[in-house]
């Protein structure tokens, strides 16, 4: 994989995502393996948004591969609180780590701190623009419970907001997929990624509501509705509920059908979907991990060599 | 003499802009950072009676010549304009507005939470598409009115 910065989910070719999934396997397969391999480097975390999942995955990860991590800390406790620019405090931070991972809120703000730092800086959510990580651990969930060519995918729920929608939709542009959108009007995809998969000669059907495509698909993939991505709260009230599901419903699906989900969830999963054996979400929240020592293995080992 | 030249005279060495899409031309100026502060003469014509386009703007600005890389942004706003270098009354150069590649620092990105509308020393960039432009940094995608993007930061 030759790349400095993962900035979205666009600029993966297949190649590129299978030898992360690979590597991921290997590791999993065999942690040891690489448990020391990282003694002495240091991951620096900046993180201008909460995060649970990804902030310790990340962490986890590095740790596992033997490094360690510098964190940013919580933006009321930084110079960003003084008024420092994103560009500045990437330049700075920069020096104390040999890559980073970055969350902020603005959309762009990944690609344009990129262009202020020579260590791998990956992005770990911008706003409603991407998450390409998340995809990675995405695809190698799907990889594992339904493999990633001839798929038949239904994403529900936020696609105008939710990174993980728009980066797992352009990352499945590279496999043999159909892709099904559920979601109100106003939660579409937005123009570009309905742009990008058109470009790419993607397949894909729109639909408001679930019950007609369920039975065809092999993974469901639920998103939350964001409140904090509304900027019109009244619009949030009027969708937020609408698109659940539950094991009643999921009686109507395929017995093989994988539900995932990037968590956190409100209420859009039925806990009692956690029993059947479609809830492959904890699973995908654990694969975290892996896929993020091998992301981090092959960007540092590349720097290294 | 034309009637044309009747309501906008000749200049003697400069760049003249025809056949802007009427009511384009302060846009084009706009466009270009051409506002008159650096001391150049500027002739603006709007609404100009057009055998090609029915009402056609024309702006002249005198003692500068605008390269090809500087016009081809107004193939945005303007892609019928033509462009005409004028050396001691002649015109020596003419040619179309290309459409670029990509623009720089020119238009605001129609997404205010993208990172360039906030206070970051980075210019704003767009790809060109056919049928409109693309923020490198959000992905944006701008079709309409373009030319209520003008600014740049």
């Amino acid at each position: 994989m030759r790349h400095d910065h993962i900035t979205s989910a666009k600029q993966l070719s297949r190649e590129d995502i299978l030898t992360v999934l690979d590597r991921a396997s290997e590791i999993a397969a065999d942690p040891e393996s690489v448990s020391k391999k990282y003694q002495g480097s240091l991951l620096g975390l900046l993180f201008f948004e909460p995060s649970t999942r990804t902030k310790m995955s990340f962490s986890a990860a590095m740790k596992r591969l033997g490094g360690d991590i510098v964190d940013m800390g919580p933006v009321d406790h930084s110079s960003v609180k003084k008024g420092e620019s994103l560009a500045d405090t990437a330049r700075v931070v920069e020096g104390y780590a040999d890559a980073l991972v970055m969350r902020h809120p603005s959309e762009g703000s990944a690609q344009m701190a990129s262009e202020f730092v020579d260590v791998p800086l990956i992005n770990a959510g911008d706003g409603a623009g991407q998450h390409p990580t998340q995809t990675l651990l995405d695809l190698y969930t799907i990889r594992e419970n339904a493999g990633l060519d001839d798929l038949t995918i239904g994403i529900m729920g936020d696609l105008k907001y939710g990174r993980t929608v728009h980066s797992l939709a352009h990352a499945l542009t590279n496999f043999e997929t159909r892709q099904h959108f559920i979601s109100p009007e106003t939660l579409k995809l937005p123009r570009s990624v309905r742009y990008d998969l058109h470009d790419g000669g993607t397949e894909i059907k729109t639909h408001t509501n679930i019950e007609g495509i369920l039975p065809e698909l092999d993974v469901l993939y639920v998103t939350r509705i964001q409140e904090e991505r509304f900027p019109d709260k009244s619009e949030y009230r009027e969708v937020a509920g609408q698109y659940q599901i539950d094991a009643e419903l999921l009686a109507q699906a395929s017995d093989d059908l994988t539900v995932m989900h990037p968590l956190p969830r409100v209420d859009e999963i039925a806990t009692d979907v956690d029993k059947t054996e479609h809830a492959t979400y904890f699973e995908q929240a654990h694969n975290g991990v892996p896929v993020r020592m091998a992301l981090l293995d092959l960007l540092l080992g590349e720097t290294n060599e | 003499m034309s009637e044309q030249e009747l309501r906008v005279s000749k200049i003697e060495n400069g760049t003249v802009i025809d056949h802007i899409a009427g009511g384009q031309a302060l846009n084009v100026l706009a466009i270009l950072d051409i506002d008159g502060s650096r001391g150049e003469v500027v002739s603006v014509g709007i609404n100009v009676p057009s055998d090609r386009l029915g009402r056609k703007d024309v702006v002249k600005v005198e003692d500068r010549e605008l390269s090809q890389s500087e016009v081809d942004v107004l193939s945005l706003i303007a892609p019928a304009a033509t462009i005409n270098i004028i050396r001691d009354y002649e015109v020596t150069e003419k040619h179309r507005v290309e459409r670029p590649g990509a623009v720089t620092g020119v238009l605001n990105c129609a997404n205010p939470n993208c990172i360039t509308n906030e206070n970051e020393p980075v210019a704003s960039s767009f790809a060109v598409l056919d049928d409109g432009v693309r923020c490198i940094y959000c992905d944006t995608i701008i079709r309409d009115n373009i030319a209520q993007h003008i600014g740049g930061t």
